[in-house]
């Protein structure tokens, strides 16, 4: 099974308002500074870049760092323009992606 | 002299009467009862509690055929078929001839029906199917049946309750039952009501199996941890919900 993530957008909103996106992700975000019960250290592997885009442009941005707990949460607001998909896209440092989308349907107020 | 005699042996009257089996907790408190207001605000929220991943996972195996067979090839709509299901569980299964805990019945199922090597303990495909059987009995009040031939392993669980274990000489009545409520370095001790399993929990990073919480209950007393799916898990589990009767099923949950 590839990388789960879960995607949350309100079903309609109207044009110029902010809406909420949420995203969570499911990856076990390893520091790189532990080490298992026979002392062995358990390799880096975290998520480095999750992007998400609105009808096609890019609005939300990140490069998360080993601080970022495991299974990480993003919430963060847009602006509704038009009628579009909302993707978000993800890779860790493995080379392993994930993706998800959404449809958010503006209407006029 | 005689005075301090009596002193004596009415302390170890108290003593023997302490001893006694006490009560179930009053009233009884579900798990989340005793979480921060953030966690138990986590475990409300169904988008942003992470143990959603584990059943969107769970939802996604329940369709999937594994050698021809899926789980909604039998049981259908999980939503219909298993509403209720994982609060009668630790239940006596007559096919494996014991009382079998939810993931152990789940790997039964894979490997009679679908002919499938089992599900690794923890694994998230295990813990995704489980999270996902109990998500459909989330409000419905725990009822174990310890009658019959449940009853031996009721009484093995019982008795390991009672028992102190560990260099630390603690039995699981002395925390549950005796000081719940009160705190334990930073936390405050639960009466140890398995409501919200499997759950993520935030120690772990992870979602995790409540046979995994009580191996870390072993571990705290620094106690032998029994293997995964040992009869005395499987008792103490049996024994936890029993003793938890009536609290309704909060999984999948957050703890701390």
């Amino acid at each position: 099974m590839s990388m789960l993530g879960r995607l949350q957008v309100p079903p309609a909103v109207r044009r110029g308002d902010v809406f909420e996106v949420r995203v969570i992700v499911q990856h076990p975000m390893e520091t790189g500074f532990r080490r298992d019960m026979n002392g062995r250290e358990i390799p880096l592997n975290i998520v480095d870049r999750l992007a998400c885009t609105y009808g096609g442009r890019e609005v939300f941005r990140v490069e998360p760092g080993s601080g970022i707990s495991a299974n990480p949460y993003f919430v963060f607001p847009v602006v509704a323009s038009a009628s579009g998909e909302v993707a978000v896209e993800w890779r860790d440092d493995r080379g392993a992606t994930g993706r998800v989308t959404a449809m958010v349907n503006v209407v006029e107020s | 002299m005689r005075r301090a005699l009596l002193a004596g042996l009415l302390g170890v009257a108290a003593i023997g009467a302490q001893a006694a089996e006490p009560a179930r907790p009053s009233p009884l408190k579900e798990g989340s009862d005793f979480q921060s207001a953030d966690v138990r605000a986590l475990q409300a929220d169904d988008f942003a509690n992470p143990m959603a991943l584990w059943v969107a996972r769970g939802e996604t195996l329940w369709g999937e055929a594994r050698n021809g067979r899926s789980c909604s090839g039998c049981h259908g709509r999980a939503e219909a078929s298993m509403k209720g299901v994982a609060a009668r569980y630790p239940r006596w299964d007559a096919g494996l001839g014991r009382v079998v805990s939810l993931p152990e019945r789940i790997n039964a199922c894979v490997e009679r029906q679908q002919d499938a090597p089992r599900l690794a303990a923890e694994s998230d495909d295990l813990l995704g199917i489980e999270a996902y059987v109990a998500r459909q009995s989330r409000g419905i009040p725990l009822a174990v049946s310890i009658d019959g031939p449940a009853h031996p392993a009721w009484e093995a669980g019982r008795a390991l309750y009672f028992t102190r274990i560990g260099q630390l000489n603690l039995a699981c009545t002395q925390c549950h039952d005796r000081s719940w409520g009160r705190t334990l370095l930073g936390e405050t001790v639960s009466q140890g009501h398995p409501t919200g399993w499997p759950a993520y929990r935030l120690e772990w990073q992870r979602a995790g199996s409540l046979e995994r919480r009580l191996r870390a209950c072993f571990n705290g007393v620094r106690a032998a941890m029994p293997p995964y799916g040992s009869p005395d898990l499987v008792a103490l589990e049996l024994y936890l919900a029993w003793r938890a009767q009536g609290l309704p099923l909060e999984s999948p949950a957050v703890r701390r």
